[in-house]
């Protein structure tokens, strides 16, 4: 009886909401109304805040930066966000940044633009400003980096990348501006909607910024897909990149038994051959791809089995790293061509969850601790491990020479240590351990900061792996 | 896609109805014009045709500066730049390709000797390529039967856009006296839609001392004999006159293409009528 009964009232209510919605001709069919529906107030920051939205501040921004402001509006309404970036060391934060969301989603499917008044208390770039951010999952992020504001009032828009994913959304407004040449400023935000523009149009869509690139991999490695650009002419027929979270995207690959891609933009490399990752969305195919090239069976470095509490570890899945500055300093200035060191944690390959440097083009490549992060104190330790292999043939005469740097720049000391053409191999791992007193010139190693791989061009492709300081 | 289909029918009603009722607006204010619809093209005709040549002549070339105007495209005969789509519509490409020696390609076509009129009401339903350089154009010029030349032919230009300003067009004459940056124009922009987007339809109706500019249907511009000659101009709008449709890339009005101008762009022409009284 119950569930008639409900069933009944369900009938009732589609019809009269069928009745109500057909009149003014809107666009939805009868099989939208079995989904929930959420409002559909476009309006963000008017004069004042919207039904149901908040704001949090970011971690490490100045946590009062954002202020209602009554003095300062645009069209002399009644009240404006007023955004103050603090200057370089403020100790409230470094930044201004926070988001604002709803308490419950939005369906935002029915605009196709974010548009806001903003102006500024100098000529000044805002450094970052879009939607998508709900202090959760952050599902459709789309934000602009190249917005420009000056003393006058102007409006900005930022076109949503696929308007029609945008059916419960929380994520309103959200800012990260920092300060410029060291100095603060003060920004004002107005009259914040999501907006259905007839005047925005010829939607393009780019991975890897619209190139077409190319990896040669193994099996088991992970990569994600970047450079994921949404691109629409503005009415002033300039075009604005927006960029784009991976939901707002479709992946799909040539041939699934070389390269899987999910829905999140991570590739993941299987058997030997070749395989394109290529994206839409929508009915757009987005410009750009991924050629990977499946080398197959990556050999992994052995790994480390020595206790933990007597290494000092850099680079290993195995121990906990120590804090580093880079691994890769770009010392380009000094005639460093090297490439590499540059993933997530260093990471160039990450295969089966294990991380490993890939330096090209090596001629020299410093990893550091001393800039930001404490220097290690390799007092107590007896060696230095690391594991090399050489991604190309072996020639006599190439050699790798490690130099630890102690105390950098502050009356340093260094030693080093060559590694000669007939210790390297080829595609095969070597394991190192060397005693520390074997670097000679290191009178003291309390506070070492810079880790050198040197070949001077001999040797110019090498993975890297499970570099650690250790005591026997 | 059924959404999107149903609201798609509903503005072509709106569109059509919004013909209509401007179709019978102006002949009340005009105290009575009869348009009857003396020559058209609706383009029908197999995807990837050519172009009805008892009605239309392709210009060829790069013409003389530019065709006056330092213009960068080189005008073809190819289907590559003019052809029908097959669904009623003639296309004009324009595309970047390096050929007789420019850097563009595009076509330009007129009905001169084929079709030449004085007064009427000449129509044409129209999509615009649109980004930097592109500079599309549906207009008129005067015959040069009597030995006459440029300005003194006339010139009178229905609808042309800057690509860099895809919801702007402008409608203007030129004549001695008010020819090139000097001629009498006005201009149009849509507040909620795009030129490039969807269709439109640009008219003009040209009498013996006027003429009005439409765009779907809404009057934004008239320049009558009156004013030209109280500016001690000469009105040159009675002798036979003939169509042009083209797409130019680059030149003085609009400026060049630059990098993120998308190419290929296309001028989707659904139908040119001219009505006479």
């Amino acid at each position: 009886m119950i569930t008639t009964y409900s069933n009944t009232m369900k009938q009732i209510l589609y019809s009269g909401l069928l009745f109500i919605l057909v009149l003014p001709g809107c666009e939805r069919s009868v099989n939208d109304l079995d989904e929930p529906t959420f409002p559909t107030n476009p309006n963000v920051f008017i004069d004042g805040f919207s039904g149901g939205l908040n704001y949090a501040a970011f971690a490490g921004s100045v946590p009062a930066a954002f202020q209602v402001d009554t003095e300062v509006t645009f069209d002399n309404t009644s009240s404006s966000m007023r955004f103050e970036i603090p200057e370089v060391n403020d100790p409230r934060g470094g930044y201004a940044g926070g988001t604002f969301f709803t308490s419950g989603p939005r369906d935002l499917s029915g605009y196709n633009a974010l548009t806001f008044y903003a102006k500024a208390s100098e000529s000044v770039p805002m450094d970052i400003v879009g939607f998508g951010n709900d202090l959760g999952a952050n599902t459709y992020v789309a934000s602009v980096t190249d917005f420009r504001v000056n003393s006058n009032w102007n409006k900005y828009i930022i076109p949503i990348p696929n308007p029609e994913v945008l059916t419960e959304e929380q994520g309103m407004f959200f800012y990260s501006f920092g300060p410029i040449d060291g100095k603060g400023f003060t920004i004002w935000i107005d009259e914040v909607k999501f907006e259905n523009l007839g005047t925005i149009a010829q939607p393009r869509f780019e991975i890897f910024n619209g190139e077409d690139a190319t990896t040669s991999t193994f099996t088991g490695v992970t990569t994600s897909v970047t450079g994921l650009n949404s691109i629409y002419n503005l009415p002033d027929g300039s075009d604005q990149l927006v960029n784009a979270s991976s939901a707002y995207f479709n992946f799909s690959t040539s041939d699934e038994t070389v390269a899987t891609v999910d829905e999140s933009g991570t590739i993941t490399t299987g058997v030997p051959g070749s395989a394109v990752i290529t994206a839409s969305v929508g009915d757009i195919d987005a410009d750009g791809s991924l050629t990977v090239e499946s080398r197959g069976q990556f050999n992994s470095a052995p790994t480390p089995t020595r206790d933990a509490e007597n290494v000092i570890s850099v680079f290993s899945d195995v121990y906990d790293n120590v804090d580093v500055d880079y691994y890769n300093g770009f010392f380009n200035g000094d005639g460093q061509t090297t490439q590499g060191g540059t993933g997530p944690g260093g990471a160039d390959l990450i295969v089966n969850e294990n991380g490993v440097i890939n330096y090209t083009q090596l001629n020299f490549v410093g990893i550091g601790m001393f800039d930001t992060v404490p220097s290690i104190d390799a007092s107590e330790m007896t060696h230095f491990h690391v594991d090399i292999n050489v991604n190309e043939a072996v020639q006599s005469g190439d050699f790798i020479r490690l130099q630890l740097i102690n105390s950098v720049g502050n009356s340093e000391t260094s030693g080093s240590f060559t590694i000669n053409s007939n210790i390297l191999l080829q595609n095969t791992w070597i394991s190192l351990d060397i005693p520390l007193s074997s670097f000679s010139g290191l009178s003291s190693r309390s506070e070492i900061g810079l880790i050198f791989f040197i070949s001077d061009n001999s040797v110019s492709n090498i993975f890297v792996d499970n570099i650690y300081f250790y005591k026997n | 896609m059924k959404t999107q289909n149903s609201f798609f029918r509903i503005q072509i009603h709106l569109i059509l109805l919004a013909i209509s009722v401007s179709a019978v607006s102006c002949s009340s204010e005009d105290s009575g014009p009869d348009w009857q619809l003396v020559w058209s093209d609706e383009f029908e005709g197999a995807a990837g045709s050519s172009l009805d040549q008892t009605k239309w002549n392709f210009e060829i070339g790069r013409g003389q500066n530019g065709w006056g105007n330092n213009e960068l495209q080189y005008y073809t005969d190819r289907t590559e730049n003019a052809s029908l789509d097959g669904e009623g519509n003639l296309v004009i490409i324009a595309r970047q390709e390096n050929f007789q020696g420019a850097n563009y390609t595009s076509s330009r076509i007129t009905t001169q000797d084929k079709l030449e009129i004085t007064y009427g009401r000449i129509e044409a339903r129209i999509k615009t390529p649109f980004g930097q350089g592109l500079w599309p154009a549906f207009w008129l010029l005067g015959t040069t039967n009597s030995g006459e030349i440029w300005p003194q032919i006339g010139e009178i230009d229905v609808m042309e856009l800057r690509g860099q300003q895809p919801t702007k067009i402008a409608s203007t004459v030129h004549g001695p006296g008010y020819s090139a940056g000097n001629g009498i124009t006005d201009d149009y922009t849509l507040t909620n839609s795009r030129f490039d987007t969807e269709f439109h339809v640009f008219a003009a109706e040209w009498f013996t001392d006027k003429i009005d500019f439409y765009v779907d249907g809404f009057l934004h511009h008239t320049v009558t004999k009156e004013e030209i000659e109280n500016a001690g101009n000469e009105w040159v709008y009675n002798d036979p006159f003939f169509l042009i449709l083209n797409v130019a890339v680059g030149g003085n009005y609009v400026g060049s293409p630059n990098a993120s101008t998308p190419f290929p762009q296309s001028l989707t022409i659904d139908y040119v009528r001219v009505y006479g009284e």
